[in-house]
């Protein structure tokens, strides 16, 4: 998708005058919150599962080139093909060909946000093959040429009125005196629809949640079932995973396991949760003939070794998104990148470079609602602040911000002046405050007017007053002098 | 003078005056500013558990502004200002989780690595403490002797609950003054959307989200909102005065310290 | 230098610039050789009647629901009142797992057993499971002709026969039981854990269930 992250303020208006996306957004917090904390309660071990989760990645990235080898050792034993991709180009041109060689029209796609970040689709559609994405959001936004505004909610923005708009607009084969009114005719429809498709392509795309050096597998956690058809019914697996997916045995996954369901959907553990490791063997009576891992890179190698390394710790639950106050107003569409949301304001800036993202780490109260969530403890707020600073450093802070900043912290550093200025200041304000001590516009503070008054200074600043307490307690008779 | 132990619940009752810890007092560019009445009532509550009270002249701003706009170097040269004036103290106490927050969790990170810098901040850090978390879990109060009679609500400000962890402290010493009701909001831990500079560079999604705090404020039916800093409480407090609510709103403190007789930040009361 | 040289070199000027290589590599062919479990919740580890207890009712949470027979004899009884209590015609696909053989099917002469893999016109599918999962009520399926993978995902209904002594406290313990069978470092060519019939939020942030793989999952356990 095409990078807007800069217009993320003109995204931002629009999604807040939006009342069908308003109303959407609602679900955000009914379908997520409450259920986290539920699920998080019923397991006393989850935190000291949390810190167990946040070692385990910590030491994988410490030693990732040899789980890697290790890795594709065992791919290449189970009989898959591993293929390693630099950048979201050379990914897109491997998968081409694979499809190429597979002779398919069509490809099949489980849901997987790493296809997005390449822009696997638009690419596989450029060049004569159909991408059909089978989740239901993911097909759902597929119909309506949208990009997913949630990593595992991808249609969360969307009202089921708007889904049977497209589902009739679409699926004009069926009956138009249908009754589509309920969520549950429309899963139905889909289901129908989608059964088709599973048998026509000859290759299934999946992502992955982990990849385990351990065995060579691939793993995929979803509810649908679909990435498991997807991925069984074809001739074909493709898997594309970053490098950072790496977990080095069994039981890390089965650890990080109980963290990903809980903090994405609060269910204990999703409905199918499918180990891969390489083709169809002898006797096998289905699975996939071949068995294919694009291994990608696009920038994490490079975040190793930076502050922004405990990114990679990631597991893409969405848990962060969902307890933002940010996203919650305004939706995933709005910050105008693959990745939206606490994660995303990290994530993008060292995928696609601060200076066309620079808004979306600074588009957070630091409230630490998400890294209170995180089930992997990313200190988001943190790596939002280091993103702030690389802008502040290169000049890319706006100059109005830049300025007043500058013009604050010169009073800031020099107390006396500061002083002086806020004890002539802050009375001559006290007393425009007028008799309601208050401002409903105010110049300079527009920002703060235009939807809120500004309560008035009482009066004289509190240092004035101290100073004048402490020399009245140095020199009682000055009380009555005054 | 060696003030360094930590005052039991007895000495903080009958205090020593030869002994009493030395509290400095870190009033916040804020409250200096727009609501002096905030720093008397924790002059007020500080020297009623037992301490001495001081007032650095030498005192601006924690820095926050700077430390979140990316901008380091003059982060560094206000907090080298602040630990400077306020380190020679027992305690140094923020009638604010956020500043409170930042002089203790991110001075030292600030300075990780300055072989001359890192242990002051550190040893800095340790001493200081948010104002009602000083009173509850340093010296021990269980009741500020305050009388007021409200129905109130408490809003948890994002940096003391997730920084500091103070959640049951300012509900523990609200349910010993007489004559108060704590009426809890839905969500009261969500965020009120000030966010510093956040507010006005995102005025639109801060109004957005303080629009939510605010329905949930007037849910509660309670007839005072409170909070523990001054940042969050002039966003709510402006935002319920805009939209003609009643609801009267005020610092923790205040209430605390019994001094309610100024005027409100926002609102009339019932 | 290719992609897959390039990306290593980078990772490795991070990784290996402390200059232990040595300490590196013993590190990580100890973690893949000792395979340690980190933490286990409490909830799973349980006797064996408590264990069951948990089994059943966490899959009966997730929305599956079970029968429970003394012998593998009964299972083709059990499977039978299944289809009649929902209407279903007296036809199912099985693999060709032995405990599934001697289930007792000669005793159900109306019931049409086919074999093999699905080809999505399967209404019904039983399959035997290599285990449960008390903690999280899951059933764990390992592909091959015994049981194809198929027929976990393409039937309406999905019927999987557990034994009692095969129901486990923990995910962990599968892994056990793979290397035991398998060998350590090996796996099927798929796994899957199975908890609850599919389902789907995506609309409205709703669950319902039945989305792309079975609408029902129905667990009957073997004494």
């Amino acid at each position: 998708m095409e990078l807007t992250s800069d217009r993320f303020k003109e995204h931002a208006q629009k999604a807040l005058l939006d009342a069908q996306l308003q109303r959407a957004l609602g679900n955000v917090e009914k379908g997520f919150i409450g259920k986290r904390q539920m699920a998080a309660d019923a397991l006393p071990e989850f935190d000291a599962i949390r810190d167990n989760a946040r070692d385990i990645k910590n030491h994988t990235l410490a030693h990732l080139d040899l789980y890697l080898e290790a890795y594709e050792k065992k791919v290449t034993e189970a009989g898959g093909i591993v293929h390693w991709a630099e950048n979201a180009e050379q990914a897109r041109a491997i998968v081409l060909d694979i499809c190429r060689k597979a002779g398919t029209r069509t490809v099949n796609k489980g849901k997987s946000m790493i296809t997005e970040e390449i822009g696997l689709n638009d690419y596989l559609a450029e060049n004569g093959v159909t991408p059909v994405e089978t989740d239901l959001g993911e097909y759902i936004i597929q119909l309506r040429g949208e990009h997913p505004s949630h990593i595992i909610a991808p249609a969360v923005h969307l009202n089921k009125e708007q889904v049977e708009s497209d589902f009739r607009r679409v699926h004009t084969h069926l009956e138009a005196a249908r009754d589509l009114s309920e969520p549950a005719a429309l899963l139905s429809e889909a289901r129908q629809v989608l059964r088709q498709k599973y048998f026509e392509a000859k290759v299934g795309i999946t992502g992955a949640n982990f990849l385990i050096a351990e065995t060579g597998s691939s793993v995929i956690v979803t509810n649908e079932g679909n990435g498991d058809l997807t991925q069984t019914l074809a001739d074909v697996h493709v898997v594309v995973a970053s490098i950072e997916k790496m977990v080095p045995t069994l039981e890390d996954t089965a650890q990080i396991l109980r963290l990903l369901a809980r903090s994405a959907t609060g269910q204990d553990m999703s409905c199918y949760t499918t180990y891969s490791t390489g083709p169809r063997r002898k006797g096998d009576p289905d699975g996939p003939k071949e068995y294919h891992v694009v291994l990608l890179d696009n920038g994490r190698s490079s975040m190793l070794g930076t502050e922004y390394q405990e990114m990679l710790r990631c597991i893409r639950c969405g848990a962060c998104m969902n307890h933002c106050p940010v996203y919650q107003s305004v939706g995933g569409h709005a910050y105008g990148s693959v990745y939206p949301g606490p994660m995303g304001a990290v994530l993008t800036p060292s995928l696609n470079g601060i200076e066309k993202t620079g808004q979306l780490p600074n588009a957070s109260t630091f409230c630490g609602r998400c890294e209170a969530v995180c089930p992997m403890r990313i200190p988001l707020p943190k790596m939002m602040r280091h993103w702030r600073e690389r802008e502040f450093e290169r000049h890319l802070t706006p100059t109005t911000a830049r300025y007043g900043l500058k013009f604050w912290a010169f009073f800031a550093k020099r107390p006396k002046l500061y002083r002086i200025a806020a004890s002539f200041g802050i009375p001559a304000l006290s007393v425009l405050g007028g008799t309601k001590h208050r401002f409903r516009s105010l110049p300079f503070a527009g920002g703060w007017t235009r939807h809120r008054d500004l309560p008035a200074p009482q009066g004289r600043t509190f240092q004035q007053q101290w100073q004048q307490r402490e020399a009245l307690k140095q020199n009682p008779s000055q009380e009555r002098a005054a | 003078m060696n003030h360094s132990t930590t005052p039991t619940p007895s000495s903080a009752l009958t205090p020593d005056p030869e002994n009493r810890p030395r509290v400095a007092l870190f009033v916040t560019c804020l409250v200096d500013l727009f609501r002096p009445s905030v720093g008397f009532a924790a002059v007020k509550l500080i020297e009623d558990a037992g301490c001495e009270v001081h007032v650095p002249a030498a005192q601006t701003c924690c820095g926050q502004p700077a430390y979140n706009s990316g901008d380091k170097t003059d982060t560094r040269e206000i907090a080298e200002q602040v630990i400077e004036a306020f380190e020679g103290f027992d305690f140094i106490v923020a009638p604010s989780g956020s500043c409170g927050a930042m002089m203790k969790k991110h001075y030292p990170e600030l300075f990780a690595g300055d072989p001359a810098w890192e242990p002051r901040a550190r040893a800095f850090a340790e001493k200081c403490h948010e104002l009602v978390s000083f009173l509850t879990d340093v010296m021990m109060v269980r009741d500020t002797g305050a009388a007021v009679s409200a129905e109130v609500t408490y809003h948890d400000s994002c940096s003391g609950l997730r920084e500091l962890g103070i959640r049951d402290q300012p509900r523990k010493l609200l349910n010993a003054v007489e004559g108060i009701t704590i009426k809890e909001m839905q969500d009261p831990d969500v965020c009120c959307g000030f966010g510093g500079t956040f507010c006005v560079k995102y005025p639109d999604i801060s109004n957005a989200i303080v629009t939510k705090k605010t329905g949930n404020i007037e849910g509660s039916e309670a007839e005072m909102l409170l909070a523990g800093d001054l940042g969050c409480l002039m966003n709510m407090a402006g935002k319920l005065k805009r939209s003609g609510s009643t609801v009267e709103v005020r610092h923790v403190a205040e209430v605390l310290a019994g001094m309610t007789d100024t005027p409100p930040i926002a609102g009339s009361g019932k | 230098m290719s992609a897959r040289d390039s990306i290593l070199a980078r990772i490795r000027k991070v990784n290996a610039s402390g200059g232990d290589e040595e300490g590196r590599r013993q590190a990580v062919s100890a973690r893949l050789s000792g395979s340690p479990r980190g933490i286990m919740p409490k909830r799973g580890q349980l006797a064996d009647t408590e264990r069951r207890e948990l089994f059943q009712a966490m899959a009966q949470t997730f929305g599956a629901t079970i029968a429970e027979v003394g012998d593998y004899a009964d299972v083709a009884g059990a499977v039978s009142t299944y289809l009649r209590e929902h209407n279903l015609p007296a036809s199912i696909r099985i693999g060709d797992d032995a405990r599934l053989k001697n289930a007792g099917w000669d005793g159900e002469r109306t019931l049409d057993v086919l074999h093999g893999a699905s080809d999505g016109n399967d209404l019904v599918a039983v399959s035997h499971a290599l285990a449960g999962i008390a903690e999280t009520g899951t059933v764990a399926l390992p592909s091959g002709a015994d049981n194809p993978t198929t027929l976990n995902f393409l039937p309406d209904h999905h019927i999987v026969v557990v034994k009692a002594a095969d129901i486990e406290g923990d995910l962990e313990s599968i892994w056990d039981r793979l290397r035991g069978a398998l060998g350590k470092g090996q796996m099927p060519r798929a796994l899957n854990l199975v908890t609850g019939p599919s389902r789907s939020g995506d609309i409205e942030q709703k669950i319902l269930l039945g989305a792309h793989g079975p609408r029902a999952l129905h667990l009957i356990i073997v004494d």
